[in-house]
């Protein structure tokens, strides 16, 4: 069952930048003149361009969209893939989908490969939902015996209906994504290539598209997805690879991987400490000193789920009469967010003499705390911000510190299996005999 | 799980003259559905919908006659009515310019799709040829109908009759289809890399009508007579008009140079055509 069915060996891809390449004849003709009058001198493009240094490609104007990735999906996997805008994923896809060609390295599948980089490719306004169906159907790969023979699940599946004989023009937006989703639904490829069409949609419809793609990897089927909802990665996939400025940079279990792209771990601990105010987070009017984790008044990157956990945030106030005020964001370890609080007199309990109250130039210290039996065990990071007048936002340090909290038993003295949920807390229970 | 039909290399191309012509017989269903979309959608969006295939040869023809025929005083081959010389050549050349017209934009109309999914590109312009074929067949009735007219109730009804090259009609549209294609592809993967080149791609379709159908062989002075048959629509044009119409220019040469040509567009245009399709998603 394990034998490896797509195998990716030092895939590369070269991009020329701007607007070389893309456009008309008289650019072509200025560059050539450019080049030919000696005018595109140097490397100082590579600084001009802002590229990093070792994605610049071999010739000037040219980059590495991606780099010698390599790696291999066995059959039944279901692969995510991790990174930035700009870090690759597109062209990875658009290569594994024969949408461009690789300028090195290769790729051997073995099997069909149907890509969903978008669904309704090929739609036409005119004709109808049936005739569409065979249309976008044929466009992704499918044979017309085949469709007609899944055409009454298909028009099942996608809940159109009597309408199924009218024009798409006709359709709602909604219709038509259904459509298009049912169609896609119904491709039968060993190698399934999925962007992020999921993020279109209602959270209905959301729900139904990840059901059916782990519908599909459950029929042993090897799925490749890419999204920016960690979660849902997560969820779906047992392995992910992590790519940045184009090279791959992680490949294992997606927690781990996630993690690593979140930026969790070694360099990352409970106390951030900017020692150089000018180049702190924030700007004229105020500036982030340090943010630390504290249980029991000391600095920690370990707490207990039955401890209380105190974050304190200094910063500087650099304008008198500037109105301030921190917020913490706290995140799970694949990037959900979990809660905000901002120290605002509504959105907080209690007293605090200086949050949201003008500030007199000088360093300040805010702490939050964290309930004992609150959090759930794990990993947890946390943003922090600065904001005057609860509007403008001065200083922003994502990832500012992360701790662990560890499950000490307290509460499993009844309940030893897994716990469900980013939270912990305890509530107030009754029951009452009625019959 | 099945045994593995298919294995997909993806890699830098090895050999860019390849062309991959058994994936392409896989999508022959896309082919025929694509051929059907060009069908309905063309018959549905328009106002006028298939009336307009009949309308738009009649209005030139009239436009024509009035303007050449009868203005410039362009003679009409062996006195064959005029409208019945000019409806014959737009019948070959609407033929043919609409598959050029098709294909030449097939990259900068598609693009959407292209960057999107993949499939043999060639079957875009492959479809066009097909579809263009329904409009053929519309005109080559609106032809005969025009052309009973004029036996039955003209007294020029002597001048012109149906020829023994009737047969080679088959042939004259496979060879317009090819150097439609042929030139098409070129244009298409020229205006790919230079959006800028599609307005003249309109303005050579213009041209080339005027420098075809307007004038028949047999009215162009002797001395330029090779030289306005190198265009190569010509020789087909002329056979349309002899297989129709019992008059026109038949030269072995001319129209072997012209198939030769063709041939040589259709070959170089599909691996050119080709090469662009493998990266144009890039320069989208």
């Amino acid at each position: 069952m394990s034998r490896p069915i797509l195998e990716v060996d030092k895939l590369s891809k070269l991009y020329r930048l701007g607007t070389v390449g893309a456009g008309s004849l008289r650019e072509s003709l200025e560059q050539w003149w450019r080049q030919k009058a000696g005018k595109d001198a140097g490397d100082d493009w590579i600084e001009r361009a802002k590229v990093p240094p070792d994605r610049a490609g071999p010739r000037p104007n040219t980059v590495w969209a991606l780099k010698e990735a390599s790696f291999t999906v066995n059959e039944g996997e279901t692969l995510g893939i991790i990174g930035r805008n700009g870090a690759g994923k597109s062209t990875l896809l658009k290569l594994l989908s024969r949408i461009t060609e690789p300028t090195s390295g290769k790729a051997t599948i073995h099997g069909v490969v149907s890509s969903l980089l978008e669904v309704g490719t090929g739609f036409h306004p005119e004709l109808t939902g049936r005739e569409n169906i065979f249309l976008n159907g044929t466009i992704l790969g499918m044979k017309r015996r085949e469709i007609s023979s899944k055409l009454d699940a298909i028009i099942e599946f996608s809940e159109i209906g009597a309408f199924i004989d009218t024009p798409v023009k006709r359709y709602s937006s909604g219709m038509t994504v259904r459509l298009a989703f049912a169609v896609a639904a119904h491709l039968e490829p060993d190698v399934l290539i999925v962007d992020e069409v999921l993020a279109v949609g209602d959270a209905a419809y959301q729900k139904k598209c990840i059901d059916k793609m782990r519908e599909i990897s459950r029929q042993g089927r090897t799925v490749l997805f890419v999204s920016h909802q960690l979660s849902t990665l997560a969820n779906l996939c047992d392995r992910a690879i992590l790519l940045r400025d184009g090279q791959l940079k992680a490949d294992g279990p997606s927690r781990e991987v996630i993690n690593q792209y979140l930026n969790i771990g070694a360099d990352h601990s409970g106390r951030t400490v900017w020692e150089d105010r000018d180049s702190a987070p924030g700007d004229d009017i105020a500036r982030l000193r340090s943010v630390t984790v504290t249980c029991d008044g000391l600095p920690t990157d370990n707490v207990e789920i039955d401890r209380e956990v105190v974050v304190e945030i200094e910063y500087w106030c650099l304008k008198a009469g500037a109105r301030l005020n921190v917020a913490f964001i706290l995140l799970d370890s694949i990037g959900t967010h979990i809660f905000s609080s901002p120290n605002l007199p509504s959105a907080r309990l209690g007293d605090d003499q200086w949050g949201y109250e003008p500030h007199p130039v000088g360093l300040y210290k805010s702490r939050i705390t964290l309930p004992a039996n609150f959090l759930s065990d794990g990993m947890y990071l946390a943003h922090i911000g600065l904001q005057t007048d609860a509007s403008h936002l001065n200083a922003w340090a994502a990832n500012a510190v992360s701790f662990m909290v560890h499950d000490t038993g307290a509460m499993r003295v009844e309940y030893h299996n897994n716990w469900l949920g980013l939270l912990r807390p305890k509530f107030n229970w009754s029951t009452d005999k009625l019959d | 799980m099945n045994p593995h039909r298919h294995t997909t290399v993806i890699q830098p191309a090895q050999n860019w003259l390849a062309i991959n012509w058994r994936e392409l017989w896989e999508y022959r269903d896309l082919l025929l559905l694509l051929v059907r979309r060009d069908f309905v959608a063309r018959y549905k969006q328009s106002v006028l919908g298939p009336a307009w295939f009949v309308l738009q040869p009649l209005i030139m023809t009239v436009f024509f006659t009035f303007i050449f025929g009868r203005v410039a005083n362009i003679p009409s081959d062996g006195n064959v009515p005029h409208s019945l010389m000019y409806l014959c050549g737009l019948l070959g050349w609407n033929y043919f310019a609409q598959i050029l017209q098709g294909s030449s934009t097939t990259f900068t109309s598609n693009a959407n799709i292209f960057q999107k999914i993949y499939f043999p590109r060639l079957v875009m312009p492959l479809s066009v040829s097909i579809s263009a074929l329904f409009t053929f067949a519309i005109q080559l009735g609106l032809f005969f109908v025009v052309f009973a007219y004029f036996k039955l109730f003209s007294n020029a009804g002597s001048t012109f009759s149906l020829g023994w090259q009737l047969a080679l009609v088959p042939l004259l549209i496979a060879h317009s289809a090819i150097l439609a294609l042929g030139v098409g592809m070129w244009m298409s993967a020229i205006t790919a890399k230079y959006r800028d080149l599609t307005h003249l791609n309109q303005f050579i379709i213009q041209i080339w009508l005027y420098l075809t159908i307007i004038i028949p062989v047999s009215s162009v002075p002797a001395a330029y007579q090779t030289l306005f048959q190198l265009n190569p629509m010509v020789p087909v044009i002329e056979l349309y008009r002899l297989a129709f119409l019992g008059h026109g220019e038949f030269d072995p040469t001319l129209y072997g140079f012209s198939l030769a040509l063709s041939l040589l567009l259709l070959i170089t245009g599909m691996l050119f055509f080709q090469r662009t399709s493998r990266t144009f998603a890039d320069t989208v």
